[in-house]
């Protein structure tokens, strides 16, 4: 080696360190992508084996995901009149019709109005207790936060049976509130935790000034602190989001019907008119979306999230 | 503008005492320094006037009015902090309307009154600038205009120039004392600087432990100090203590020290035991004539003057000596104290004996 830099690594650490995460890039990719090219398979090519990697795409999962279909006779199929719409012909190429809509898609909306309803109370509530903890003098400041944090000291599931007793006696059970609310109480600690570390950051001195300049205390909070939150507000509610829209096994135990989310509803797609993976498959690709747009959306301030404390600025 | 009246303003942080029964005047168009060393209380008093802290006891009265338990928000003054505080998701045009707006001031009006302050304050062409990128010389103008913009009641300055460079402090701060001539607004300012306090100050308070040590004009301040402490931070170098046993009567015009009789000015109380000689370097002269003795024992050269460090009977003395008189180092040489400026201190309580000197200010304090 000619040269030597503190700072910038030599050709071949760039690229062991390239391979390295190129490698690990395809290992956690590759069961996102089975599970999108397996909603674009056939039933057939879905259980193949080997595993077909090349196949002709379909969007029958997807139909099959958003429909109910009834099994009928060749001759009553023939009967019927041609098919108004595509998946209707496509239902048909199986000897089925199509009986009405699915569930996914108030299970879909379920979810949307529980993981955000849930993640804005939480990052809401989360913001103002940050505030106060970080700026004011709280009584047993420590000792609060302390406990704040020790409720994520356990899998929350540890305690599923309480809650769904408290639950049934309160008839919060299978309520979009009752979700909203449970999962507001997993994510509120890490709420509080992650903005009162965001928050300190944040001088004294701007609130103070906007004080000085006629503002009230909510004021100077609302429009001197929360801008220059934002970064923190941001990377909290991914946080958050990810974890009540993820969530599976309180939503398995505590709803059935009107506030089930996606999550428990998918796997019950396996039962319905045989194994159809690529039903599950597309119910899951769809699933992912919105974390994935929102994710996206917010990932300037996600990296941020991720690394703050690191550096001060 | 208005007048300023603090009465026994005292401040608890838990158990520990920052400041304790302060009472003072500031009066209107007054440039008035709260000087002391860190940790003495004069930010938490500033802060306590400008009511960013609420005082445990006493009164603030602004203008007449007791607001020590209002709110910053009712108290209608400015507050330019040392680390600038701007808005720093606003352009300075933005931070310097933002108090305006928060008075519901029309926009035509709100945008003539930031072009008439940036006008002042000759920030014009960085209007639209985001104060992200600004010189620290900018900021502070920024700061200063976001104050004045309001036309407020006093303003407060907590150590407004210590983020700055000293070239470019020099500088600002002969704008701000400008500024405030040309406005005549009260401004009450924190500062540690013992130089920039004599330099800018109508007035001075001296803060030493939550304690108001001495309170009055830089002259009085620096001429005839209360107590040793501020004697001690004042002036560079600090006034010379010579410490010795003594008996002085009301009405006496000499002490005797280490037997040599020094003249003092006329006094007026009686004090027996330990006392303090107390002179500044400048009034010390050397001239062979002198009775009183000590031995050079350094010299720094500081242009026009020197500092001639000496060691004599009663403890380690500076004198400030043309720098064209020659000062050997080892030499014993005589010394001769300017009579009048002398100031006695009692070494037990560090208290200045009241003389002709400085009867006048000790009663003010």
């Amino acid at each position: 080696m000619s040269s030597y830099s503190i700072t910038e690594p030599s050709k071949r650490q760039k690229w062991v360190a390239g391979v390295l995460v190129i490698l690990y890039a395809v290992i956690t990719i590759m069961p996102l992508i089975w599970i999108i090219a397996t909603g674009f398979k056939s039933p057939a090519d879905a259980i193949s084996y080997p595993p077909k990697v090349m196949f002709e795409p379909t969007l029958e999962g997807y139909v099959n995901l958003f429909t109910t279909r009834t099994r009928v006779s060749p001759e009553a199929l023939q009967a019927l009149p041609p098919p108004a719409t595509w998946y209707e012909g496509i239902v048909r190429n199986r000897d089925m019709v199509i009986a009405g809509p699915s569930r996914y898609g108030e299970r879909f909306l379920n979810s949307v109005i529980i993981g955000f309803g849930s993640t804005f109370l939480s990052v809401f509530l989360g913001t103002l207790a940050a505030y106060a903890f970080s700026r004011f003098k709280v009584p047993l400041k420590d000792d609060l936060l302390f406990f704040i944090l020790s409720t994520r000291m356990m899998p929350p599931i540890a305690v599923a049976i309480p809650i769904f007793l408290m639950f049934r006696t309160l008839g919060l059970s299978d309520t979009h509130l009752g979700m909203i609310l449970l999962y507001t109480a997993v994510n509120i600690s890490l709420a509080v935790w992650l903005l009162k570390g965001f928050i300190d950051e944040i001088p004294r001195e701007y609130e103070e000034a906007a004080l000085i300049d006629g503002y009230t205390r909510f004021q100077a909070f609302y429009k001197v602190v929360l801008p220059q939150a934002a970064t923190g507000i941001a990377s909290t509610a991914i946080f958050c989001l990810i974890f009540a829209w993820n969530e599976y096994a309180f939503a398995v135990l505590l709803t059935s019907g009107t506030a089930q989310t996606a999550p428990p509803f998918i796997p019950t797609i396996i039962g319905v008119g045989g194994q159809d993976w690529p039903a599950v498959a597309a119910g899951a690709t769809i699933f992912l979306v919105p974390v994935m747009v929102f994710t996206i959306l917010l990932r300037k301030h996600l990296l941020r999230g991720i690394t703050f404390g690191a550096v001060r600025k | 503008m208005a007048e300023i009246i603090i009465k026994n303003l005292r401040k608890d942080f838990g158990s520990f005492n920052a400041v304790k029964s302060s009472s003072f005047t500031i009066r209107d168009g007054e440039f008035f320094m709260l000087l002391g060393p860190s940790g003495c209380g004069k930010t938490t008093t500033l802060r306590m006037i400008a009511g960013l802290e609420l005082p445990t006891a006493g009164e603030i009265y602004i203008d007449g009015e007791e607001v020590s338990q209002k709110p910053a928000n009712q108290r209608d003054i400015a507050f330019v902090f040392q680390m600038f505080a701007l808005y720093p998701h606003m352009n300075v045009r933005r931070n310097l309307s933002y108090p305006l707006v928060s008075q519901g001031m029309p926009r035509a009006q709100v945008k003539a009154k930031v072009a008439e302050v940036a006008g002042i304050l000759g920030i014009t062409d960085i209007l639209n600038r985001p104060v992200g990128g600004l010189s620290g010389g900018d900021r502070q103008r920024v700061a200063l205009g976001r104050a004045i913009v309001r036309d407020p009641k006093a303003f407060m300055m907590d150590e407004p120039l210590g983020a700055l460079d000293a070239e470019f402090r020099e500088h600002m701060s002969e704008e701000l004392r400008a500024l405030h001539d040309r406005m005549g607004a009260t401004t009450v300012y924190v500062t540690h600087d013992q130089l920039e306090a004599m330099q800018m100050g109508d007035k001075i308070v001296v803060m030493n432990h939550g304690v108001v040590e001495q309170f009055g004009t830089p002259q009085d301040i620096y001429d005839k100090p209360a107590t040793m402490f501020v004697a001690d931070f004042i002036g560079s170098p600090s006034m010379n203590f010579l410490r010795f046993q003594g008996t002085v009567e009301a009405g006496a015009t000499a002490v005797s020290l280490n037997g040599q009789t020094l003249g003092i000015p006329e006094m007026r109380e009686p004090r027996d035991g330990d006392l303090v000689f107390g002179v500044r370097p400048e009034h010390v002269r050397l001239s062979d004539g002198g009775g009183y003795r000590g031995t050079v024992q350094a010299t720094e050269y500081l242009g026009t003057t020197q500092i001639v460090t000496l060691d004599t009977a009663n403890g380690p003395l500076k004198a400030r000596i043309g720098s064209d008189q020659i000062a050997k180092v080892g030499e014993s040489v005589g010394l001769e104290f300017n009579p009048r400026t002398i100031t006695l201190f009692d070494n037990q309580s560090g208290r200045a004996l009241r003389s002709d000197l400085n009867e006048g200010v000790l009663n003010n304090g």
